[in-house]
C-alpha cells in the first residue's frame, strides 16, 4: 500500500481520537466533530486511490453519491427530538456495511478457497464475527428506529422469547462456525446472514422505548467492533483503529447511560421492567 | 501488513484510548457523544469501497454497491446529525438543555 495512504489513514486515526476527546467536553464538543470530520473527508478521498481496488470507481461514486445525499438530506430536516432514532438509523447503516464487507470477501473466498491462505485463517474467523455482529446492530438499529419513531408502538412480548432467540443465536453461530470452516457457497452465507438479522430483531424486539437510547448506545459499540473486524479482514488500520475505539468507547458510554436511569444493562436487557412494559398492558 | 501480536496490541492500546477518551464526560453530553462515535465508525465506507472495487461477480458487486450506499449514509448522516446537536452548545453555555 502506498505511503500516502498509509500515512493518510494513520493521520485520519489521529484526527478522530482527537475528535472524540473533544466532544466529550462541552466547550470545545463542537470542534471535535469538525477533526473527526476533516479525518473522515481525508481517509474518504485517498482510498480512490488504494491499489487493492480493481475498476467500479463509477459505481462507488455513485454509491457515496446516493447513500450520502439521502443521508444529507433527512438528517438536515428531522426535528431535533427525533434525534436519537436517526442515530439508530444511521447506525444501522454502518453494521450492514460491515455486513456487506463481510459478505463480499466471503463470496469472494467462497469462489476462491486459495483467497483464504493469503488472507490468514484469523482474518476469516474475525470476518465472519463481523459479519454476526454488524448484521446484529444492522436490524437491531432499524427496528430501535422503527419504535422511536412511532412506527411500531408496543414492544413484542410472547411466551418463550428467550428462549427463541437464544435458539436464533445458537444456530446463527454454528452455521457462522460453519462458514468460517468450510467456506461454502452463497445459499449457506444466505441463511447465516438471515439468522443473524433475526437475532437482532429479536434483540430489540422486547425493548420499550424509554430503554432505547441505551440500546441503541449498544448498538452503536457493536458496530464498532464489527467495523474494526472488517479492518483486519481488509488490512485497514484506520477502520481497526476506529471501530476499536468506537468499540470500547461506546460500550464505557451504554454503562454510562444506563447508570444515569439508575437501571443496570443487564436489567434493560433481560428483565424487561420499568415504564416500557406499561404498554403492553 | 499487520500481523499477529501486533494486532493484537493495535487492539489492546485503541480499546483503551476509546474507554480514558470519554471517561469523564458529562451527562449532558451523553447523546452528542452517542452520535460522535456512531460517526467514526462510519469509517466502515472506507473498507466497503474496497470490498466493491475488489468485487468481481455481480453478485459482489450488488452487494459492495449497497455497503457503499449504506457507509456512506452512517458517515454523512452522523456528521450531520452530531453537528447539528453541538449546534447547542455554541455559545458553551450549559443551560441548554439536550435533545
Amino acid at each position: 500500500m502506498s505511503a500516502l495512504i498509509e500515512t493518510s489513514y494513520f493521520a485520519t486515526a489521529v484526527l478522530f481520537i482527537l475528535g472524540l476527546k473533544r466532544m466529550s467536553h462541552p466547550t470545545t464538543a463542537r470542534s471535535g466533530v469538525i477533526w473527526a470530520g476533516v479525518g473522515m473527508a481525508l481517509a474518504t478521498l485517498v482510498t480512490f486511490l488504494h491499489p487493492e481496488i480493481r475498476g467500479q470507481y463509477g459505481l462507488m461514486l455513485l454509491a457515496i453519491l446516493i447513500g450520502g445525499g439521502v443521508a444529507w438530506w433527512s438528517a438536515k430536516r428531522v426535528a431535533m427530538t427525533d434525534m436519537p432514532q436517526m442515530i439508530a438509523i444511521y447506525n444501522g447503516m454502518g453494521g450492514g456495511a460491515a455486513g456487506g464487507i463481510a459478505a463480499v470477501e466471503l463470496m469472494r473466498v467462497a469462489g476462491d478457497p486459495s483467497l483464504v491462505e493469503s488472507h490468514g485463517h484469523l482474518a476469516l474467523w474475525l470476518g465472519v464475527l463481523g459479519a454476526l455482529i454488524g448484521s446484529v446492530a444492522f436490524s437491531g438499529s432499524v427496528i430501535a428506529w422503527a419504535k422511536l419513531d412511532g412506527r411500531m408502538k408496543k414492544a413484542v412480548r410472547f411466551a418463550n422469547q428467550q428462549q427463541v432467540t437464544l435458539a436464533i443465536l445458537a444456530a446463527a453461530v454454528l452455521l457462522g462456525i460453519w462458514v468460517a470452516l468450510a467456506t461454502p457457497g452463497a445459499f449457506v452465507l444466505f441463511l447465516f446472514f438471515l439468522l443473524a438479522l433475526a437475532f437482532g430483531v429479536m434483540v430489540a424486539l422486547p425493548i420499550g422505548g424509554a430503554d432505547m437510547p441505551v440500546v441503541i448506545s449498544l448498538f452503536n459499540a457493536l458496530t464498532g467492533l464489527a467495523v474494526a473486524m472488517e479492518g483486519f479482514v481488509l488490512d485497514n488500520a484506520a477502520m481497526i483503529i476506529a471501530g476499536t475505539v468506537v468499540g470500547a468507547a461506546g460500550s464505557l458510554l451504554t454503562v454510562l447511560m444506563a447508570k444515569a436511569m439508575n437501571r443496570s444493562l443487564f436489567n434493560i436487557l433481560f428483565k424487561q421492567f420499568g415504564p416500557a412494559s406499561d404498554e403492553t398492558t | 501488513m499487520i500481523e499477529g501480536l501486533a494486532a493484537l496490541y493495535i487492539l489492546m492500546l485503541a480499546g483503551f484510548v476509546g474507554y480514558e477518551v470519554i471517561s469523564r464526560v458529562p451527562v449532558i453530553l451523553h447523546t452528542p457523544l452517542m452520535s460522535g462515535s456512531n460517526f467514526v465508525h462510519g469509517i466502515v465506507v472506507v473498507g466497503a469501497m474496497v470490498a466493491l472495487g475488489q468485487a468481481e461477480t455481480f453478485g459482489e458487486q450488488l452487494i459492495g454497491f449497497i455497503a457503499v450506499v449504506l457507509g456512506a449514509g452512517n458517515a454523512v448522516g452522523g456528521y450531520v446529525v452530531t453537528e447539528r446537536m453541538l449546534e447547542m452548545f455554541k455559545s458553551s453555555d450549559k443551560r441548554k438543555e439536550k435533545e
